[in-house]
């Protein structure tokens, strides 16, 4: 049976790679019928930026606008970008080919080279070529896991589910304190969730945080998943949390630092990030809840003033731009970042340790759970 | 009690004082004071003249003699032509490298009109004689200290006299003198005078033995003697380096700058004190024939006028006019509204020779000169002349285009390199203290950012360029005897920056319009190249189904369409009047020069390979009449080879870069600024 399923995947695999491959020679197509027609060839690439994003309520999801930019050829502040383009779009239809995944840096070593009759290189560094991928992305609307192109494993799972990657069956329950590093893409045809038993699933912002419950075994205890992005979580982990949220109805919990920071990644979590806003479709949980850390905590578990630290002009200007996002106009979500505005501090979830080292496992979190204490 | 002990106190202290030992009387001091003589003060001044330190030294002297060689020359009208020989001197062992050699001996020889025999001792051996002194007239020495300054510091580190050979012409015999000066008295002391064989028929040959320390670089005596060939280019140099090199600076203009002319003082420049001395020294017997005739500028009606203002006769006795009177006088003098000085008494360099200086001296790719009209600081009249010398020239810019393509994180080396400011007086480079020069401080002054060149604040502007500034004067006001920067009087400062001003706007107008050039071309050049890499681009994603050449020849036609074709080429710097419109220029371009540019010599020489032919081939479309005659001297001309041959080695570019330098043509109205003379004499000379 799985021999059989891999086989179907397998042609899955290879049809998609077509119809990603069709869109990246469409590239080329614009060139030509311009060229034909003596016009001057220009892709339009929708603009990534705050301006052109629109927050659906209902769907409670970040959503790209309509505005688009214009990349012409014949335009002197364009034209390399334009030729960049191009030979991003040749590079990524070659993988397709090829059926391969690959890295961003090898992307850009692959496209540089030396422009004929000149000293020039079509790239100088990898940041040119980087955003042209976003570009192509949106304006295929290809994703990146569709293009071949992977980030760094930079997320960690464990708890009671087991996935088959490559055909080998991962169980997360046998993978000691380490867990199963989340690759960057887990889409079915990549990977797929044999069997999950978990009753929720928690994402949690730092890996010393999650190191801490892996090590407590607090997935065990409360039979939930752990789930890290070291940070601002990367598409993987975000993809994969939303999965087990849709295929196995979990409801998904995010733990992050008390500062704009872990509002702002809640809330990517949750709603979708501006730049990848096209994504939004594909990786926002519009359900996931803010279990902590909360600017209302310290007072609620009696935590000392002198573990907070002083917010900087930074945090303060980023906190007031939070509040001026449609997405945090809830009533109880401006009380929270305001309460953290008036205190004038922030909190680590490592400051917990300031009780005992298992605070969090033993006490913040079961309260938690228990009150049901958190933020939608 | 206290009272008396503290009087008694007071008492004791009040004679002590009064009865010192005298350790000196009123008459044993009056015995102690004499007078001193000028070489003596000047003999523990040195530094005053320049001889502060052995590199310096060194340089003064070269200084020193050449100057006085120039001067001797073109007062007695003869076109100058100066040998400096340095040598490591050494005594009997062999002489140590000129690096490390620490005594020199400095032969200056010119063929000028020479000196007569009696003259010769005072001249090279008594401080303070000359005749460059008591005249208001324009000339490289003022004070006459000069050489014998350089002779009485070689007597002070070597020990050693004076040599001159000396010859008035053929006829007369040539006298060898050996001097020194007698320190005490400031009188020469002739050591050797005897009539010799000479192979010159005319001239003078100084040689001085002196401590000195040769370097290159900054401030040397080789960088002495190549400004001096850029402000005089009717000089010819050669130059005997001690390295046993030989550099010869050719004369690049065959005729002398016009004499300049004596002057009185002008009434404006005369303070308090000198009238007093001119009043009490005159030959006149009447105030009015006074003023008149011992002033530039006043005529007998306005000595009238001025006397009258000043409730004086006119006939009264100058010689009895002092005190109150004579400051009464002396206002009116200053408030009575008198003509400026005359400026023909100074010779300016002119903007021909100066631009033949600089394209004869530095490379570049832009040259133009500015000489300003006479100003009048305290009643000196002055001319300021400014320079420019831009860019690297082509050859240079060719080489330093990169060979490879760059790795990530390798950056093109940008040169910050400020610019040079040289600096002349009387056609005397100054080579030190130029942050007190008034020339540098109004290059500082100047806002060279307005010119399309970058400067930051309070420095001077950078970028590969050499900016030139003379003052020509009657009497240049130096902050020191050394003569090595020009006071700072407004009105001076305020005639420099205008010159500087009028040579940044037109380098503005050049560099303005090589960067809408250089746009104009790299846009079109982007496409060229890019065009390429989407065809291969795209017709690698086609599956290399493509009809690559059909797709290029299309992309290619629109790009010409964008980039406005060959009509913007023609839009391109055809203004007329000089290069590009720009008086008094010269441009280097890749393809050639356009301006009045001297012939080289040597450019003959290498006469090998010339260019013209790709150059006609790619030519475009028939000119119009009028232009014809300018595009005939670009192809064809041999002359226009022989100047290509040396600056510009022939190189293949592509088509796109030929037309676009095209574009800087010197059209039918250049041609009518005098402009084919230099190329004429090129060809004339590459025929020979």
């Amino acid at each position: 049976m799985v021999k059989g399923q891999e086989k179907k995947m397998a042609r899955k695999k290879a049809k998609n790679n077509g119809a990603v491959e069709k869109k990246l020679v469409g590239v080329a197509d614009i060139v030509i019928t311009a060229a034909e027609r003596s016009k001057d060839p220009t892709l339009s690439i929708p603009v990534r930026s705050l301006a052109n994003v629109t927050f659906d309520e209902k769907r409670g999801m970040i959503e790209l606008g309509r505005r688009k930019q214009a990349r012409s050829f014949f335009n002197v502040g364009m034209a390399k970008k334009f030729m960049q383009t191009v030979l991003v779009a040749d590079a990524l239809a070659e993988l397709q080919r090829a059926d391969l995944t690959t890295s961003l840096r090898e992307i850009y070593y692959r496209t540089k080279h030396t422009i004929k009759n000149s000293h020039e290189n079509t790239f100088d560094g990898q940041n040119e070529s980087d955003p042209l991928i976003e570009d192509l992305e949106v304006t295929l609307a290809a994703l990146r896991e569709e293009l071949h192109v992977r980030a760094e494993n930079s997320g960690t799972v464990v708890g009671p589910v087991v996935f088959t990657d490559d055909g080998d069956r991962v169980d997360c329950t046998r993978l000691g304190k380490g867990g199963y590093s989340v690759p960057s893409i887990v889409e079915p045809e990549y990977i797929q969730i044999t069997r999950c038993t978990a009753d929720f699933v928690l994402l949690v912002e730092k890996g010393t945080q999650w190191n801490r419950l892996s090590e407590d075994k607090f997935w065990r205890r409360y039979n939930c998943i752990l789930l890290t992005g070291n940070g601002q979580p990367p598409r993987g982990v975000r993809r994969l949390a939303r999965r087990l949220h849709e295929d196995y109805n979990l409801p998904v919990y995010v733990l992050v630092d008390n500062d704009p920071w872990g509002y702002y990644i809640y809330s990517v979590v949750k709603q979708g990030s501006i730049n990848l806003a096209f994504e939004s479709q594909r990786m926002a949980i519009p359900k996931a809840k803010f279990i902590g850390f909360s600017s209302a905590d310290p007072d609620r578990y009696g935590l000392p003033r002198n573990v907070g630290i002083k917010l900087n002009d930074k945090d303060v200007n980023r906190a007031k731009e939070l509040l001026k996002y449609r997405w945090f106009q809830k009533k109880e979500w401006q009380e929270e970042i305001k309460r953290m505005l008036s205190i004038g501090l922030k909190y680590e979830l490592d400051a917990l340790a300031n009780k005992n080292f298992q605070y969090l496992t033993k006490t913040y979190l079961p309260r938690k759970l228990k009150e049901k204490d958190w933020l939608d | 009690m206290s009272k008396p002990m503290l009087k008694s106190n007071t008492a004791t202290a009040e004679t002590q004082p009064a009865e010192p030992k005298p350790t000196l009387s009123a008459a044993q001091m009056g015995a102690r004071q004499r007078e001193i003589s000028v070489s003596e003060f000047f003999t523990k001044n040195r530094h005053l003249l320049g001889f502060d330190n052995p590199r310096k030294a060194l340089l003064t002297c070269v200084k020193e003699a050449v100057d006085n060689a120039l001067d001797a020359c073109e007062e007695a009208g003869i076109l100058p032509e100066v040998i400096v020989k340095l040598e490591v001197a050494s005594n009997g062992e062999p002489p140590p490298p000129p690096s490390q050699a620490s005594r020199f001996r400095l032969t200056v020889i010119d063929y000028g009109p020479g000196i007569v025999r009696q003259q010769i001792p005072p001249i090279f051996a008594k401080l303070l004689y000359g005749s460059k002194f008591h005249r208001l007239r324009m000339s490289r020495g003022q004070q006459g200290i000069g050489i014998s300054a350089a002779g009485m510091y070689a007597q002070l580190t070597t020990g050693k006299p004076v040599q001159i050979i000396s010859r008035t012409s053929a006829k007369s015999p040539a006298h060898y003198f050996e001097v020194q000066i007698d320190t005490k008295k400031n009188e020469p002391r002739i050591f050797e005078n005897k009539k010799i064989d000479w192979e010159s028929h005319r001239g003078t040959q100084v040689t001085l033995e002196i401590e000195g320390r040769y370097q290159k670089g900054r401030s040397s005596v080789d960088e002495y003697l190549e400004q001096v060939a850029i402000a005089n280019p009717h000089v010819k140099i050669v130059y005997h380096t001690p390295e046993g090199e030989t550099k010869e600076y050719p004369r690049t203009i065959q005729e002398l700058p016009p004499q300049p002319r004596e002057i009185k003082p002008h009434p404006y420049g005369i303070e308090f004190g000198m009238l007093l001395k001119m009043l009490h020294d005159t030959k006149s017997y009447s105030l009015s024939g006074f003023l008149a005739s011992e002033f530039s500028r006043v005529s007998s009606n306005l000595a009238q006028e001025i006397c009258k203002a000043a409730k004086l006769s006119s006939d009264s006795r100058p010689r009895n006019i002092h005190g109150a009177v004579a400051e009464a006088l002396y206002k009116t003098i200053q408030s009575t509204k008198i003509m400026a000085p005359p400026s023909n008494c100074i010779s300016p360099i002119g903007e021909k020779a100066i631009l033949h200086g600089l394209y004869k001296q530095i490379r570049g790719d832009f040259y133009t000169a500015v000489t300003r009209p006479p100003a009048v600081y305290r009643g000196n009249p002055f001319v300021i002349e400014a320079g420019l010398a831009y860019g690297k020239g082509p050859e240079q810019a060719a080489q330093e285009a990169p060979k490879v393509a760059l790795a990530e994180g390798e950056q093109q080396d940008n040169d910050n390199e400020l610019a040079r400011v040289i600096r002349y007086a009387n056609r005397v480079p100054l080579l030190y203290q130029q942050s007190a020069c008034a020339t540098f401080k109004a290059v500082l002054d100047t806002t060279w950012r307005n010119y399309g060149v970058a400067q930051s604040r309070g420095a001077l502007p950078a970028g590969p360029m050499v900016i030139f500034v003379h003052m020509a004067s009657v009497w240049v006001p130096f902050t020191s005897e050394s003569k090595e920067a020009i006071a700072d009087y407004d009105e001076i400062r305020k005639e420099i920056r205008l010159a500087l001003q009028e040579c940044g706007r037109r380098l503005g107008v050049f560099v303005r319009r090589r960067e809408r050039a250089k746009g104009e071309f790299r846009r079109r050049n982007i496409f060229e190249l890019y065009i390429e890499e989407v065809v291969e681009a795209c017709n690698r994603l086609k599956g290399g189904k493509l009809a690559k050449q059909k797709l290029k020849e299309q992309l290619q036609k629109i790009a010409m369409k964008r980039t406005g074709g060959q009509k913007t080429d023609e839009l391109l710097g055809r203004d007329g009047g000089g290069p590009e419109g720009l008086p008094h220029s010269i441009i280097v371009t890749a393809e050639g020069i356009e301006g009045d540019a001297p012939a080289l010599p040597g450019d003959a020489a290498s006469d090998a390979a010339p260019p013209e032919e790709p150059l006609i081939a790619v030519e475009p479309a028939p000119a119009p009449a009028p232009k014809e005659k300018a595009k005939a001297k670009k192809a064809g001309k041999p002359g226009k080879s022989a100047t290509l041959g040396k600056k510009n080695p022939a190189k293949v570019e592509p088509p796109s870069a030929k037309q676009m330098t095209l574009g800087f043509e010197p059209t039918a109205t250049t041609a009518k600024h005098g402009q084919g003379t230099g190329k004429k004499d090129g060809a004339k000379k590459s025929k020979k």
